[in-house]
């Protein structure tokens, strides 16, 4: 079951920055606050000046900071902020209190050397762990990037220093999306009398909000709530982090070890940083030369009996077609991570999209079924990775597991699952008897076609797989017209079973109604949001969610043929709509769908809905 | 009991039928290939043959190991993937010219570079056999074929120079011809832990036949070719009565008791030495002003790649003493709700 999740959009952003009180930390901060009143937020701010006029450079004692709290309906300063940029270790100690659980914390690098850590009365050279930070830290290396920028400038380097506030300034813009062209004209106004001090600061902000854009640097401004806490211990996570946890879950759970090949693409390089960081659990993470190396990789560590993933977005996924296929064509266990993204090519990397459901379902040559799952939401795609995972392993096939940019980022409230909360995995292994049956490579449990899994190093098994079609019987090369045929359905029934083994699909929200909303993946709480309020709105709407796309849960026609309507709301131009008019002719199939590489608003769907059921 | 038993070239051949053309150069190198690893003694089912696609990527099913067909110039990033799934396994790769160093060209660098321990065997017969005829990333310049009917306007990539470029620790050559030294190169590929690199240069005889004559005619080969093995006198010609001496920043050929030369002016080959510069020299010889190299050029010990995962795991694994998932998951920040 799916954990009732809220999707709130944040109406409101909390920035403090913090530096040496000569770091011009006031002046960052008054502009920000100046721009975001300009676009027609409400502002308000608060200057943390320190009591000395000039502390010692890099103490504790000489920390300046400004918060700006920017939104709607901002009436105090805000309790707590969900960006610190921290210019030293000393601002970073003095001021990380201040920033929120899961917040971002954007550190100037090159001023955290071993002296300055001292200067700010660190006992260790981790300040993060020192400090039980609970936040993303992004390091940048400021001063360096700054020195750079003004390498032609002809100043000094004190001077130079001086324009870091406005690293830090063109940056955060780019967070929050700012107009750089009003920083400019306050800036200008600010330095009218100093032109060349005003091209200097003008020539810093624009590296920095190049910076950010160059590093594809995002924060969600989205909070998802769980409303539906369960007893257990909880911790906060993303989806990224999720998935990489659920593969390694699903790897506990069937005794394979966990092989990641992955190359680094927006928004999907976060499951590789995780499962890097996991050799401590045993994880091989490799990062290869490329995606599609990240793939077969992958395809050659299932082939010698490793749980194997590679993560990615789509252009990704693009390039790891004929991967994609070789695992296919061998029926080796295989995840294939999604994180969407806004296409088509390069696209909109650090936006959201629905649009490489297709891609997922039929982007390769020939008949080359698969299996498909998507994630509901960040703490989804813990369970969805196991689900992935199990799939490939008990049923011999790869799974692309889509997520979304969205999720992906977003974080949420989770409950840790006990021990035995998830099940054992039981790959389709051979066993000494098959021997005497005559076993061969392709040879299948007729029931679920799912063919025996025979591990290199295992002796009496020793076989030769690979992408040239093979025949039913010999596992030996063949043309064969009619065996084509044959292992084509193989192929093809093997994944349909699928449907028997995963869970039915569930229907919310008022089960009566003559209208179902459908959805599918990464939307779900913002449909759910959708439908708890036309009912409350007295417009009776049902809810089904889609996680599991391909096999569709085996009682959906069922569903569907309950409701006279049925709307499928989706972040694409209707892929899923159209995959399941494809399936089910006769519902009665009605769109929403939004291409803008931002999520659903609540909003949008309310109204979407409440037209349609006019519209009839 | 498996570690005792004696392997014959037998135990390493698959029952399939073998569909190369008669007279192609793969059949010399399947058979020296099972003769080889019967030498080596490595039971047939720790072994795994990777290939990509082309005429000698065929190779693995006439191996009775495990063995993957993969696709086109990706097996290198298979290989690799098998290595550090399973480091306990003995990974053979085998590409030609096209799957290795055009499509496949990236994975090779890489693989080189990460010095993956993989024995590669790249058959170059500087054609594309299997579409039938296409030059490939070997073929000499001018080179004519279907799709170069006027001859190519390209350089060829000379593959011991890609793989000392890739910082490669071990490149021999053979021929399909020399079954002896072509054994030898094998079972000193095997021998080698990182990434092996043999080329074997192999003949084409449907679509580029004769195109290595020049250095493998039975006449003329002893003078053409020079065997080289670690520590032994780099010496060549019927007699070995010619060896090579260095001259300068390059190499010479000159008969010993010409011109003042005696035996002891004459190179002794060292594969083992860290610096590449005398390989190299040796491996772009080409037969013609002087002899090409066969047997081992290069054969230099450096960190494995597979072997430094391995140390890694071991060390966070120690270090971080986590015993599960949840553990790991509950030693960080979390919050009790009741």
């Amino acid at each position: 079951m799916l954990e009732k999740t809220d999707i709130k959009v944040l109406d409101q952003v909390v920035v403090r920055f913090s530096g040496d009180s000569g770091d011009g930390m006031q002046l960052a901060g008054n502009i920000f606050s100046n721009v975001s009143a300009g676009v027609g937020n409400q502002i308000s701010t608060f200057p943390d000046y320190p009591a000395e006029v000039r502390a010692p450079q890099g103490t504790l004692s000489g920390v300046s900071g400004f918060q700006v709290h920017i939104g709607k309906g901002v009436y105090t300063p805000g309790d707590s902020a969900d960006v610190l940029v921290a210019m030293n270790p000393a601002a970073l100690k003095q001021h990380a209190k201040f920033l929120k659980k899961g917040g971002v914390a954007i550190v100037d690098i090159d001023s955290f050397k071993k002296s300055d850590l001292e200067k700010a009365l660190y006992k260790t050279d981790d300040p993060y762990t020192e400090l039980g930070l609970k936040a993303q830290v992004v390091e940048v290396p400021m001063s360096t990037m700054v020195k750079d920028a003004l390498a032609d400038s002809g100043m000094d380097l004190k001077s130079i220093m001086k324009c870091k506030n406005m690293f830090a300034l063109g940056l955060v813009c780019w967070l929050f999306d700012r107009p750089l062209e009003s920083a400019l004209h306050l800036l200008k106004n600010k330095f009218a009398k100093k032109p060349a001090i005003y091209e200097a600061n003008a020539k810093v902000i624009q590296a920095g909000y190049d910076y950010g854009h160059n590093i594809h640097a995002s924060v969600s401004t989205y909070r998802i709530e769980t409303d539906d806490i369960r007893p257990g211990t909880y911790t906060d996570v993303n989806g990224n982090t999720a998935t990489a946890w659920g593969l390694i879950m699903a790897s506990e759970k069937s005794g394979r070890p966990l092989f990641l090949g992955s190359y680094p693409i927006t928004p999907a390089t976060d499951i590789l940083h995780e499962l890097a960081k996991r050799k401590d659990l045993g994880v091989k993470a490799c990062q290869m030369e490329d995606e599609i190396a990240g793939i077969c990789s992958a395809v050659g560590a299932a082939f010698a009996g490793d749980l194997a993933a590679t993560s990615t977005s789509g252009p990704g996924l693009a390039l790891k077609s004929e991967g994609l296929g070789l695992a296919v064509i061998a029926e080796l266990p295989l995840v294939v991570i999604d994180v969407q993204r806004g296409g088509p090519c390069t696209g909109l990397p650090t936006k959201t999209e629905q649009a490489d459901l297709k891609q997922a379902l039929y982007g390769r040559n020939g008949e080359s079924p698969l299996a498909v799952v998507a994630a509901a939401s960040p703490t989804d795609c813990f369970k969805m990775a196991f689900e992935a995972a199990r799939i490939a392993l008990e049923h011999m096939t790869p799974v692309i597991l889509l997520t979304d940019g969205f999720i992906a980022n977003g974080s949420s409230a989770w409950r840790i699952p006990d021990e035995d909360e998830y099940p054992e995995i039981k790959p389709n292994f051979v066993t000494p008897d098959l021997l005497d049956k005559g076993w061969k490579p392709y040879m299948r449990n007729e029931d679920t076609k799912v063919r025996y899994w025979a591990i290199p190093g295992t002796p009496g098994f020793t076989h030769r797989l690979g992408g040239l079609e093979k025949d039913y019987v010999t596992s030996a090369i063949s043309t064969d017209p009619a065996n084509h045929q044959r292992m084509v359905d193989a192929r093809r029934q093997k994944v349909e079973n699928i449907a028997l083994d995963i869970p039915a699909l569930e229907v919310s929200g008022n089960k009566d109604a003559d209208t179902l909303l459908v959805g599918w993946g990464g939307t779900y709480g913002h449909l759910y949001s959708a439908v708890n309020q036309l009912n409350a709105d007295g417009k009776q709407v049902a809810f089904a969610h889609f996680r599991y796309i391909c096999p569709l849960p085996a009682n959906t026609a069922e569903v569907l043929s309950k409701y006279k309507t049925i709307i499928v709301a989706e972040l694409n131009n209707g892929q899923f709509a159209d995959y399941l008019q494809a399936k089910h002719p006769s519902a009665n199939i009605k769109r929403i769908n939004k291409v803008q590489g931002q999520p659903f608003l609540v909003s949008e769907i309310v109204d979407g809905v409440t037209k349609i059921m006019e519209d009839k | 009991m498996e570690d005792t038993k004696k392997y014959t070239p037998a135990d390493y051949k698959s029952d399939q039928y073998v569909r190369w053309c008669p007279g192609c150069g793969d059949h010399a190198v399947l058979n020296v290939l099972h003769k080889a690893m019967a030498e080596l003694g490595i039971p047939p089912h720790e072994i795994v043959v990777v290939s990509g696609i082309g005429c000698s990527s065929r190779l693995i099913y006439y191996m009775n190991t495990y063995g993957f067909h993969t696709i086109h110039g990706r097996g290198a990033a298979v290989a690799t993937g098998i290595k550090v799934a399973n480091p306990n396994l003995t990974v053979w790769q085998v590409s030609g010219d096209g799957d290795g160093l055009a499509i496949g060209g990236n994975h090779f660098i890489h693989e080189v570079r990460r010095n993956v321990d993989i024995d590669m065997l790249l058959l170059n017969n500087k054609i594309y056999g299997l579409t039938k005829g296409q030059y490939s990333p070997t073929s000499d310049r001018g080179f004519v074929s279907k799709s170069s009917p006027y001859g190519t306007t390209e350089d060829p990539f000379i593959p011991a120079e890609l793989v000392f470029g890739a910082r490669g620790t071990f490149f021999a050559r053979s021929i399909d011809v020399e079954l002896k030294v072509s054994q030898e190169v094998m079972a000193a590929a095997a021998r080698h832990k990182g990434c092996s690199v043999v080329e074997i240069l192999q003949n084409c005889v449907i679509f580029n036949n004769g195109i290595h004559n020049f250095v493998t005619d039975r006449e003329t080969r002893p003078d053409r070719t020079i065997h080289l093995v670690h520590g032994e006198k780099m010496l060549f010609g019927k007699n070995h009565e010619k060896g090579l001496v260095q001259d300068g920043f390059g190499l010479k050929a000159v008969t010993i008791g010409e011109d003042g030369y005696t035996l002891d002016d004459i190179l002794v080959h060292d594969a083992h030495t860290k610096s590449n510069f005398l390989h190299q020299q040796l491996a772009m010889m080409d037969g013609h002003e002087l002899p090409l190299a066969i047997g081992v050029i290069r054969d230099v010990d450096a960190p494995v790649y597979n072997e430094e995962i391995e140390k890694q795991v071991a060390d966070v694994k120690a270090r971080k003493g986590f015993s599960c998932l949840r553990d790991m998951i509950m030693s960080g920040d979390t919050w009790e709700v009741k």
